[in-house]
């Protein structure tokens, strides 16, 4: 059931995991038992729940959408799911484990606040569990809950679920994230998801949901370094705003107030903020992810592309880029290929100048002899530019140290990076 | 100070920055306009996206002549208001001309006959991306849907082949005939949609208040009663307090039994809702994977 409250934050995170995992069960649990699936959806799943011989409801036939998947059993591709608690609104990107896995993965990951990596008690920390994690430390999404399921399978033991914190914090030292919870939880019967366990009184922590309200992500947005890439020019042309023209876009961060000082790149030249408007009048201030209209008080071109930023605060003008490149198209990376190179609202061409290695996701270790980049990898790579972009580090800043490649010959994206 | 979006405010803001990628990406996009409250609501945000200068994109409304009245007569006034740019695409030309034909028989509907008025009118404008209302969260083949679609030169969408659509940087490239389906409002839900609507205090149409109106009881739903209805046997014409939660065509379209008069009482009715808005719909109920095989050959 969805709430009516208006003033709700919204959530995203990614789940990872393959069907054995019980993840699909687990988010047909969160859905069900924050009564977000309706009685026609219930019924259905029902109906096929019968027709494939089981005896309770399987939630995780909520989630499969396309005809292959059913028939297969398997999920193809990411497919996002939402449900809604008074507190909050969440956006779930539910990404398979097994099948083009870090494609999948890194696609959901990376508009996630949030990573849910999911661990069998039974087996403990396991190459898909560090890869999991991996890519969340790569792709840096704030936050990460370690659900440790299928606890009725270990007889709710605290001692396995202690030794499986041990093993996870020793391996997850090696990796760069912030905030961590782990929780001990029975998707199947619904342990510590969204209602507390009668059978694992030794855990005082929160349950998942509980968790997933209350943390904190309203610093997840860069709210220092002011970057506002130009999206698209506003010229009405019409009497009443005949010279208006309106800088639009989404800001990718800091806070923009009129008056304030601004530069735009590549021209470097220098205004002032004039208004920032709004169907709804103008606004005091702008901030990440706002999307809108920017005019500035001195006529100078500025179209596409552009990057309005802070005279004293300037992201990095760049010809050359290094960066971490996941791999995502069929044909493996061409040495010699052309490829566009999209970036905020900037599209340039990029050649491959150098691979500096290929990291094993499953052990992190790194790969120097082996430099063929094919689809999963995941690899440091240093490329170089028709034209200078504006650039911050990925760390910085998700939005404007982000890119993708687009395969000139095909127009299918074929990798996405994270500069370094 | 506390800089932190509401749920709607982002959700606005990412719809927001999809219409201005479109505009800017393609050379001839369209807003396909249905005359339901989500290309309403598109159309509002489009406005948004884009004041104060005109959103610069026609309406493209695929007519199957089986429409409620009040939908047609509050798409008009909307056009008007706007000073828009309305294409219509008939299906009744389509079937006039031969393009299509006709379904008959128990359930027969225009439903599915659209596609092809739809690519049709998409080739006759050469528009090389379309916006539309759909979202993720409608029917489970929609949940795998990019915000950016790309169509084949056949209009087929093929769900196992979809571009990775990573951070907000949406992939726009296309070859000679292929074209693109845009979905601005993907990740908003029905509850957000309503929610919306009530905070901005947008128009829709009366039909989704509730009303008196003549109806048929069939297959678990208020069937309006219309010159395309023909009673069956055993079927009678009463008259309920109804209103509708999704529009369609006046033929496939059920109402459900509600009070709901106001935004602020819709609001409360669907955040209790036990059914989803589909339910009522007779096309998705032509199989489990219904609304799957229509998107691949090129549906909304």
């Amino acid at each position: 059931m969805e709430n009516t409250n208006k003033t709700t934050d919204l959530l995203r995170f990614t789940t990872a995991g393959s069907v054995d995992d019980g993840k699909s069960t687990l988010i047909g649990r969160l859905l069900y038992d924050s009564k977000t699936i309706f009685e026609d959806q219930l019924a259905m799943v029902e109906q096929a729940s019968k027709r494939k011989g089981l005896d309770h409801i399987d939630l995780s036939l909520l989630t499969d959408g396309l005809r292959s998947e059913r028939e297969q059993g398997i999920t193809i591709d990411v497919a996002y799911r939402y449900f809604a608690t008074p507190k909050r609104k969440f956006i779930i990107a539910d990404t398979p484990g097994h099948i083009q896995y870090t494609r999948n993965m890194v696609t959901g990951a990376s508009t996630a606040n949030l990573a849910l990596v999911l661990i069998d008690a039974r087996k403990g920390v396991v190459e898909q569990t560090c890869r999991h994690s991996f890519i969340a430390s790569l792709l840096r999404i704030p936050h990460l809950i370690v659900c440790v399921n299928k606890m009725d399978l270990v007889d709710y033991d605290q001692e396995a679920y202690d030794k499986i914190v041990d093993q996870y914090r020793a391996f997850a030292s090696k990796l760069d994230v912030q905030d961590i919870h782990f929780v001990p939880i029975s998707a199947l019967h619904g342990d510590n998801v969204v209602n507390r366990s009668e059978k694992m009184n030794w855990y005082q922590g929160s349950t998942l949901l509980n968790l997933l309200e209350t943390v904190h992500i309203a610093s997840d947005h860069n709210h220092i370094d002011c970057r506002m890439p130009v999206q698209y020019v506003i010229r009405p042309h019409s009497d009443e705003f005949h010279d208006y023209r309106g800088y639009a876009g989404r800001i990718a961060g800091g806070v923009f107030k009129p008056g304030d000082d601004v530069v735009v790149l590549p021209s470097g030249f220098q205004s002032k903020i004039k208004s920032i408007d709004t169907l709804d009048g103008e606004i005091q201030e702008a901030f990440a992810p706002m999307s809108v209209s920017i005019t500035l008080q001195d006529d100078i071109d500025v179209s596409r592309g552009d990057m309005i930023a802070r005279p004293n605060n300037q992201p990095t003008t760049t010809q050359e880029i290094e960066l971490m490149l996941c791999w995502l198209g069929n044909a493996p990376l061409s040495p010699s290929g052309k490829y566009i190179l999209r970036h905020t609202s900037n599209e340039v061409r990029a050649l491959v100048k150098e691979v500096r290695y290929k990291v094993d996701i499953n052990t992190l270790h790194r790969n120097e002899e082996d430099l063929e980049i094919k689809m999963n990898d995941i690899a440091r790579v240093k490329l170089r530019l028709s034209k200078p972009i504006f650039v911050d580090s990925y760390s910085k800043n998700r939005i404007t140290g982000s890119i993708i490649l687009i395969d000139e010959a095909t127009n299918n994206t074929v990798a996405s990076g994270m500069i370094i | 100070m506390n800089y932190n979006l509401d749920h709607l405010r982002e959700l606005e803001s990412e719809a927001i920055y999809v219409l201005r990628e479109t505009a800017a990406q393609f050379d001839r996009p369209a807003l396909l306009f249905s005359g339901g409250k989500d290309s309403i609501v598109i159309t509002h945000l489009a406005r948004k996206a884009f004041y104060p200068a005109k959103f610069p994109f026609p309406l493209v409304h695929i007519d199957t002549g089986h429409n409620f009245p009040e939908a047609i007569a509050f798409r008009d006034a909307l056009v008007e208001e706007l000073s828009a740019n309305l294409i219509v695409g008939s299906v009744q030309e389509s079937i006039d001309t031969g393009r299509v034909k006709e379904e008959t028989g128990k359930n027969a509907s225009r439903n599915a006959l659209q596609t092809v008025t739809l690519i049709d009118t998409i080739e006759k404008h050469a528009f090389d991306a379309c916006l539309g209302g759909a979202r993720r969260d409608e029917e489970k083949a929609r949940a795998k849907e990019r915000f950016f679609s790309h169509r084949d030169d056949f209009g087929q969408w093929d769900p196992k082949n979809q571009r990775p659509e990573l951070w907000n940087l949406f992939n726009g490239k296309y070859n000679q005939g292929e074209h693109f389906r845009v979905f601005p409002i993907s990740n908003w839900t029905e509850m957000d949609i309503w929610q919306y609507i009530l905070m901005e205090n947008i128009q829709i149409p009366s039909l989704y208040f509730a009303h008196q109106r003549n109806v048929v009881f069939r297959d678990g739903t208020y069937l309006p009663e219309s010159e395309f209805l023909t009673l069956r046997e055993g079927e009678q014409v009463v008259n309920k307090l109804i209103r509708f939660r999704t529009l369609g065509d006046i033929t496939i379209t059920g109402g459900l039994e509600s009070e709901a008069d106001s935004l602020a009482k819709i609001v409360e009715e669907v955040s209790v809702a036990r059914q989803t808005e589909r339910g009522n719909r007779a096309d998705d109920k032509r199989g489990e994977a219904a609304m799957e095989d229509r998107k691949t050959q090129g549906y909304f």
